[in-house]
């Protein structure tokens, strides 16, 4: 970011500094760190030493037993004409591309209409978000029922019109669609993030662009969409980045142990994660899961470049366009 | 105008059908556990499905304690949830005032490298984690569930940092004339003012310590050490036949009550937490 012309002249730059480093003072240095230590131990035990950790283990062969054996690439090259990790991939990243641009248009739809000055508002708004509190274990277990071709709720209504009934949980075809479904059940959080961010959006810009004759498509696509893409894009992000780490929905629904040795009807829901939990914790193939680990980790930090590169051309940050 | 009128009004009525039907579809479920919860096993698996079961089996909440060891999960999930939040409240509530208030050297590389770790996917640190408390030989007990907690929380920390930035500075000085240390500061003046933000933090702490499965599936193995999660998990796949049907969704219905109820006392505290963490950046 740049800074003002007023700020950058080398006098005022010098009696900012000179101001700073007068107020530091050894009880505040003192107290400051203390009250950090615990922080700063996480950061160092909990993240950024297991980040490195696991880059070393994934050149290894480390089976909890014996001690951790370099083999260089040997995993990652295993990796490649290992069948189910590619079956992993595959099953990952059709649930990515069908989760992330439905749950976003759905989640952003419901929030434009939840902006609107309706009555009940507040009710609707409570209701939507209910499933968003739900365990991960408890909803896997309303929908293994709820979604039972046979008997189950959401077949009814569809037998009853005479529709085609998919054979949800059992058909390897519809198990992906079945956890979208789930998933976007659970679609509250977003809806209220973006929620947030329209109702943010300053009703004077609304008023300027009515005065200029803008009919309510054009209000949306010129006003409410700019104002709002830096969370648009957020939350592209965060549901991303969510949704290549899918696993508590399949192993509930298809996985009855860690070692077990399908998921569902033709591997259909042998998400990444899950296939990677089998290894670290079913066969104990510590240095195997980490290489995984380690390639989900670099596809994830490079989407998220990628996007961040991209964001220039479309998301529109107020201060750019001389705003406070 | 009267075009404009009917326009407008058929446009409400649109918004309500849709966000009514929506708000439906959102409920059915719930009620559908619920239901089933009350139905004898063979009763739920008829077609047309039974809304509302007859008889009423009540009998299935009494008998789910024989079959199952609910509150032997419930009291470790509450001891796993209770532990954990007090350690992240106390760890990142010290932090987040350090970050917000004080000033020393280094501090805001401190606070950008935490604040960096907020997407840092879980299970990329997963296994290191998990051999260290092996190490420690802590699989097969709580600590590796509580101890993590009580070196802060990235997002925990953000949002604290956050709440404390607001609280006028005046405050702590005329405090700190009167010769308070930095310790009673925080505690006596920081802490009581910032109770809405650590309500916040105590809500999301609560239901993701409730709701938790992976990292309790990692160390917890025992059957008398599971959470209300892994019991629950546990019952569909190594107990039941169909017939057993009824009990799941009775101890569903059992883990799902308290997030609901907490939920509607404190939904304020919910949305304002949801907002806040996913409106950063």
């Amino acid at each position: 970011m740049q800074s003002s012309p007023a700020q950058s002249t080398p006098a005022a730059q010098t009696d900012r500094g000179l101001r700073f480093f007068h107020r530091l003072s050894f009880e505040e240095t003192f107290f400051g760190w203390l009250f950090i230590i615990p922080a700063v131990l996480g950061l160092l035990l909990f993240r950024l030493g297991p980040v490195f950790a696991s880059f070393y283990l994934s050149f290894t062969k480390y089976e909890i037993i014996t001690a951790p054996k370099w083999i260089g690439f040997a995993n990652y090259t295993k990796l490649i004409s290992d069948a189910l990790w590619l079956r992993s991939i595959e099953v990952t990243l059709w649930y990515v591309s069908l989760f992330v641009p439905l749950s976003l248009t759905f989640a952003y739809a419901v929030a434009l209409l939840m902006s609107r000055d309706v009555r009940g508002i507040t009710s609707y708004r409570t209701l939507w978000y209910l499933p968003s509190v739900v365990p991960v274990v408890a909803s896997a277990t309303i929908w293994r029922w709820g979604l039972n071709p046979e008997f189950g709720p959401i077949n009814y209504p569809l037998k009853l019109l005479g529709l085609p009934a998919p054979r949800w949980l059992t058909d390897p075809d519809w198990i992906v669609p079945s956890i979208v479904f789930i998933g976007l059940w659970g679609l509250g959080n977003s809806v209220l993030i973006f929620l947030a961010s329209i109702t943010s959006v300053p009703r004077t810009f609304y008023e300027a662009a009515e005065v200029d004759g803008a009919n309510s498509w054009a209000r949306f696509r010129h006003v409410t969409l700019p104002l709002t893409s830096s969370i648009i894009f957020y939350q592209l992000i965060v549901t991303v980045i969510n949704s290549f780490q899918v696993f508590g929905v399949a192993y509930v629904l298809f996985v009855s142990n860690p070692s077990a040795s399908s998921a569902g009807p033709d591997n259909a829901a042998l998400f990444y994660v899950l296939y990677m939990f089998r290894n670290a914790f079913g066969y104990f193939r510590n240095g195997y899961a980490s290489s995984m680990a380690w390639i989900l980790f670099l596809v994830v930090m490079l989407l998220t470049i990628v996007l961040f590169y991209s964001q220039r051309r479309w998301v529109y940050y107020e201060t750019e366009g001389g705003g406070s | 105008m009267t075009a404009y009128r009917i326009r407008h009004t058929a446009s409400r009525f649109l918004i309500h059908l849709t966000l009514a039907g929506g708000s439906a579809f959102m409920l059915v479920p719930f009620f559908w556990l619920l239901s089933s919860s009350l139905k004898a096993p063979h009763e739920i698996f008829v077609f047309p499905p039974k809304w509302i079961p007859d008889p009423v089996r009540w009998a299935n909440y009494r008998e789910v304690f024989e079959v199952v060891a609910v509150l032997r999960y419930t009291a470790n999930t509450m001891i796993i949830t209770v532990f954990s939040t007090l350690g992240v409240i106390i760890s990142s509530s010290m932090a987040a005032y350090s970050f917000a208030r004080l000033r020393f050297k280094g501090r805001d590389i401190v606070f950008g490298l935490i604040l960096s770790t907020v997407m840092l996917p879980y299970v990329v640190t997963m296994i290191p984690v998990y051999i260290l408390f092996s190490r420690l030989g802590w699989i097969g007990t709580y600590l590796p569930l509580i101890v993590p907690d009580w070196f802060g929380g990235p997002i925990t920390i953000f949002l604290l940092r956050q709440f404390f930035r607001t609280i006028p500075l005046e405050l702590e000085d005329a405090a700190r004339i009167d010769g308070a240390s930095r310790p009673r500061i925080f505690a006596q003046i920081i802490l009581p003012l910032a109770r809405p933000a650590l309500t916040v933090v105590l809500v999301l702490s609560l239901l993701h310590n409730w709701n938790d499965f992976l990292a309790p599936l990692i160390y917890l193995h025992k059957r008398d050490m599971f959470t209300l999660a892994l019991g629950l998990n546990a019952l569909q796949h190594f107990e039941s036949g169909l017939d057993w049907t009824h009990y799941v969704m009775v101890l569903a219905t059992l883990m799902v009550l308290p997030v609901i109820i907490i939920y509607f006392l404190a939904q304020r505290a919910f949305v304002e937490g949801i907002v806040l963490t996913g409106l950063k950046g």
